[in-house]
């Protein structure tokens, strides 16, 4: 079941994705966004209650790796790609809200 | 090639230093690499020589110049993704197929250029400009590994590494008119591949004819316990079966695609050479439904971008990469993700952010898993009739730059062809037949079922022998 | 401490998510060494970085762990799948935490705790840690912070979550359920349980109701408590303040609170953004876990002694029930090892209960010092049992034996007890019976009532010295020599 996508649920998913929108590209994505989607109500259209998902082509299962510590990274070499360090640590502005 | 360098008749400088002539007079006007790894590839390429020398043997790929899709992370070296988010990273790892070409003696030349994080089908979507198909420079390669195919069809390299998401080598490989290969999905280890939709992406070779393709797909495949969706078992050899020709093999040309609205007049009857070809040569060629191919586009269009947008929340500016700073952690997130990637990339993260939000699950993402389903068993029922199935690669050759990018859709439709095979974990390869009313290139597609690649290549061989204007080079 | 006048009439309905980092070397998904303390940034890699193309594998002994924490809690093992929990957090190296959902490892549980109270288990399923953020500025406190550091050490680390179902009733409650939960997971093997490490977090969800009702009023979370103490503060807390609102007829939003240790209150995390929406999808990256029944039974009966079988055996031994607070104290401190020492040397094993749960508990407590062993132990309570110490002097020599070790004769020596050698008794014995002819008789007779009679004499002549249970042996005694 498809609903038009409106301009104020583009605007809500790109603030779930952290993304700002100018009015201009907000209005350009939604038209953008609503033709991909009726492209897919043929999709959304077919009956097809019983068919089970398939999340992966191959059914595999239990793959593992043992408990064994193996050398990571350098920690230099980490940080040298970092775009704020200090005190060794990843340096980031303030945040407001605590972890969900 | 590689013997040669082996035994020594010819050396891997000298080699190198051909390609990089070549790379030299024609890459401006291609644009096929965002880095030429000129000094990486002169020092590799002396110590390939002194190893030879001293009676070493470097691998089956001893000396070949390989360029790698600047999705495949290389320690050291700048991997970008073609994107500003990512513009500078230097990964301290190396993809799993990079360190295992790298033992067979292969030469990194350069990264190539490509849609930014493999979304596109045309190569305009990347940060840092188009690549040019080499055939005619006013035409798109393709995409999204539009500058591996590039590479490969200006002579820049005779092998290149891509990844097929939705179509994204072989697509590219019949608008330039070489050959393009996806694996079995697990069959070559994801680990290093910078993620686009992770239960769809696979690396492959391209390569200036079928045999190189092969050789390029042996040396990288095979389990990896970097990788836990990578297959258990043996890989199948993509090269057992070549020189066997078609004789008894029975293909399918799948009626859904070959009739699709879309496909060009001319790249019809290319196909239609094709299954002359094939028969000509031996095989028992029918047409075959394989009804929910119909339905993969919009089944794709929901579920990549959905795992593109969950793959593409790390790039935030806290840790590597692009940082637009912030008052707060989440003026900045914003403030680097609205500036760091391109309008294609952030349509795709927009449409799967909200194919995955509550109340749309099921709807889209939900709806969509189950068509992938739909589309497995439709394949299964074909495979018990056929060895291996025939359709068109692209529905057109190669479009002007900037005929499509004003409409997304329109874009899309390039990949009506390829996707089926992503959706259902199943090879395929796109071989160069013949061309376009406008002499540019055709290529025909090949699929098999899952682990057919043996059986795949065999067929792609014939095709290639068979092809109008004498296939690759 | 919440007033029990606002909660007259009310009841507080109270469930517990519980995370437990495991005991493996390597953390879930990736060979980096599992490890607290270590200097900032130096146990990462590309995958618990969330590198570019970085993908996870998962730690067999992590789902080992797992499944052993599953069958404590005796829970339904099942093939369960990984989803990604998507949101942005600065502690996430992917923007988003892989987790289970909809189809977790384990279900359906229960924990016993030592009242007899089950509290469910609803789920307990297997997802990786997050790295640590410190806020720098502004005291640490993250409202007030001017910019944070991040470290990826534990980011990756496992984790068990387990989630009670909202059974429990009062802050104690929740207290002892933390409690026995630790020491299921300690025996298992699979944690070591310390909270100030914080290997061991809870969050709780509080709600109230009108006594008697049987719906569930709107719950709050409330998060950031370090301690057991804390825990039961919070939700006295905040139980107190729901119930003051709803009886004023406010409402109460459904919201997460932080626990403030500071000002013993919770306060709302008003944050900027709205509601999550986790938009959890399978994990593509990993591939289904089935343990299957091989696994799980070999995991079941290898699993060690847990906490209430262990009260059982206690329980059983000193003849009293399993829920007394005497076996409680006794598991809840380790001690049960004394009471096996106690029963094969043929102690009385009810007295070693009763001087476990009060003498030693009380000494472990005042001073927190532990050299009793079991072999002193045993020999004391032998000593008190065949009078050479009266009760009162063998709970003054237990205690100090608790305190600073040693020998039992040594220290009632040292404190001047003399069990009154048995010789010195029969003295007293013949003085008493001389002493009281007439009574003598009629109690040789068989007239037990005045049993009470001689032991007063005994007991005064001795100046309260005697012991009284050897004193009415040696009496009884008497008697059937007397009457052969």
């Amino acid at each position: 079941m498809t609903q038009p996508i409106s301009n104020s649920d583009v605007a809500h998913v790109a603030r779930l994705a952290r993304m700002a929108l100018s009015e201009e590209e907000l209005g350009r994505y939604t038209t953008q966004l609503a033709a991909v989607l009726e492209h897919a109500a043929d999709m959304a259209a077919l009956d097809i209650e019983g068919v089970p998902p398939t999340a992966h082509p191959f059914p595999l299962a239990n793959v593992f790796r043992e408990d064994v510590p193996r050398p990571c990274l350098d920690r230099d070499e980490v940080l040298s790609q970092a775009p704020d360090v200090e005190d060794d640590r990843f340096r980031i502005p303030r945040i407001l809200g605590e972890a969900p | 090639m590689a013997a040669d360098v082996r035994q020594g008749r010819r050396t891997a400088s000298a080699v190198l230093e051909e390609h990089l002539r070549r790379i030299a007079e024609r890459e401006a006007d291609v644009h096929a690499f965002n880095l030429v790894m000129e000094d990486q590839a002169r020092s590799r390429a002396a110590e390939i020589d002194r190893m030879v020398a001293a009676g070493d043997d470097p691998g089956p790929l001893a000396g070949v110049p390989v360029a790698l899709k600047d999705l495949l992370c290389t320690r050291g070296v700048p991997t970008t993704c073609s994107s500003k988010i990512l513009a500078g990273w230097v990964p301290p790892y190396d993809a799993t197929v990079v360190s295992r070409l790298a033992a067979a003696g292969a030469v990194f030349i350069g990264k190539t250029n490509m849609d930014e994080f493999a979304m596109g089908s045309s190569t305009e979507h990347s940060a840092f400009g188009p690549t040019r198909n080499p055939r005619c420079l006013g035409r798109v390669p393709g995409g999204s590994s539009g500058g591996s195919a590039a590479a490969v069809a200006a002579g820049f390299a005779p092998l290149a590494l891509g990844s097929d998401t939705g179509g994204s080598i072989r697509q590219p490989a019949a608008l330039c008119g070489v050959v393009g290969a996806k694996p079995t999905y697990g069959v070559v280890s994801r680990y290093g591949l910078v993620a686009f939709a992770s239960s769809l992406d696979q690396i492959g070779p391209f390569a200036a004819n079928v045999a190189d393709a092969a050789l390029l797909l042996d040396t990288i495949s095979g389990h990896d316990p970097l990788d836990s969706t990578s297959l258990p078992a043996s890989p199948p050899l993509a090269s057992a079966n070549l020189g066997r020709g078609a004789d008894g093999l029975r293909v399918g040309v799948i009626a859904e695609l070959a009739g699709a609205e879309g496909i060009a007049h001319d790249v019809a009857s290319r196909l239609g050479e094709a299954v002359d070809a094939l028969a000509a040569a031996g095989a028992k060629v029918e047409e075959i439904s394989v009804p929910a191919v119909r339905y993969g586009l919009s089944a794709y269009y929901m579920i990549a971008p959905a795992e593109a947008s969950s793959n593409l929340a790390r790039y935030d500016g806290v840790r590597y990469g692009l940082r637009v700073p912030g008052a707060d952690i989440t003026e900045m997130y914003m403030a680097t993700r609205s500036a760091g990637f391109g309008p294609e990339v952030k349509r795709r993260i927009m449409l799967g952010t909200y194919a995955l939000s509550a109340g749309y699950y099921d709807a889209y993402y939900g709806k969509a898993q189950k068509v992938r389903t739909l589309i497995i068993r439709d394949f299964e029922e074909a495979y018990r009739s056929f060895d291996v199935l025939l359709s068109p690669t692209a529905p057109t050759t190669a479009f002007e730059l900037g005929a499509k990018t004003s409409d997304p859709l329109t874009m899309y439709l390039n990949d009506v062809c390829t996707i089926p095979s992503n959706l259902a974990g199943h090879p395929a390869i796109s071989v160069p037949f013949g061309t376009g009313d406008d002499g540019l290139p055709v290529g025909v597609q090949v699929l098999a079922p899952a682990l057919g690649e043996t059986v795949m290549f065999q067929v792609a061989e014939v095709l290639e022998a068979a092809a109008p204007t004498g296939g690759g080079q | 401490m919440a007033g029990t006048s606002v909660m007259t009439g009310w009841e507080i309905v109270i469930g517990l998510e519980v995370h437990c980092e495991l005991r493996t070397e390597t953390k879930l998904f990736c060979s980096c060494r599992n490890a607290f303390g270590d200097e900032p940034n130096t146990n990462v890699c590309p995958v618990c970085l969330g590198l570019p193309g970085s993908l996870p594998v998962l730690n067999r002994q992590a789902v080992e762990y797992a499944i052993r924490i599953g069958t404590a809690l005796h829970c339904t093992v099942q093939p369960s799948l990984f989803h990604r929990k998507n949101y942005f957090y600065p502690d996430m190296p992917k923007d988003y935490q892989i987790s289970q959902y909809d189809v977790p490892i384990n279900i359906d549980g229960w924990l016993e705790l030592p009242s007899g109270k089950r509290i469910g288990v609803i789920r307990a399923h297997m997802e990786e840690d997050t790295g640590k953020t410190t806020h720098v500025g502004g005291g640490g406190r993250i409202h007030e912070a001017s910019h944070s550091l991040v470290d990826y050490n534990r980011a990756g680390v496992p984790l068990v979550e387990i989630v009670s179902a909202p059974d429990m009733r009062s802050a104690e409650e929740a207290r002892d359920y933390v409690e026995e939960l630790r020491a299921v997971l300690i025996a298992t093997g699979a944690s070591d349980g310390k909270m100030e490490e914080g290997s061991l977090r809870v969050d709780c969800n509080v709600s109230v109701r009108r006594e008697g009702s049987t719906e569930l009023g709107t719950r709050c979370e409330i998060k950031n408590m370090n301690s057991l103490r804390s825990l039961a503060h919070a939700v006295d807390y905040e139980a107190a303040r729901q119930a003051e609102l709803l009886a004023s007829g406010g409402v109460v939003a459904q919201e997460t609170r932080h626990w403030d240790e500071a000002d013993g209150s919770t306060h709302s995390m008003r944050s900027k953004e709205e509601a999550f929406d986790y938009r959890y999808f399978p994990e593509p990256d990993l591939v289904a876990l089935d343990p299957g029944p091989e696994w799980v039974e070999s995991v079941k009966s290898a699993l060690g002694v847990l906490p209430a079988e262990r009260r059982a055996r206690v329980a059983e031994a000193a003849g009293v029930p399993v829920s007394s607070e005497a076996v409680a104290t006794v598991v809840r401190l380790q001690l049960d090892g004394f009471m096996t020492a106690a029963v094969s040397a043929k102690a009385d094993a009810g007295l070693a209960l009763r001087r476990l749960a009060n003498e030693v508990a009380g000494e472990l407590a005042d001073s927190g010092r532990r050299d009793l062993d079991p072999d002193g132990f045993v020999r004391l309570l032998l000593m008190e049992q065949q009078g050479e110490l009266t009760s009162a002097q063998a709970r003054t020599v237990l205690r100090a034996l608790v305190a600073e070790g040693g020998e039992p004769s040594a220290i009632a020596a040292k404190l001047g007890f003399q069990a009154l050698a048995s010789g010195a008794l029969d003295a007293v014995m013949d003085e008493v019976i001389a002493a009281n002819p007439r009574e003598w008789e009629r109690y040789g007779a068989g007239d037990d009532r005045l049993t009470g009679f001689f032991i007063g004499k005994i007991k005064a002549a001795t100046g309260g010295n005697a012991d009284l249970r050897a004193a009415t042996d040696l009496l009884r005694q008497r008697r059937s020599t007397a009457a052969s």
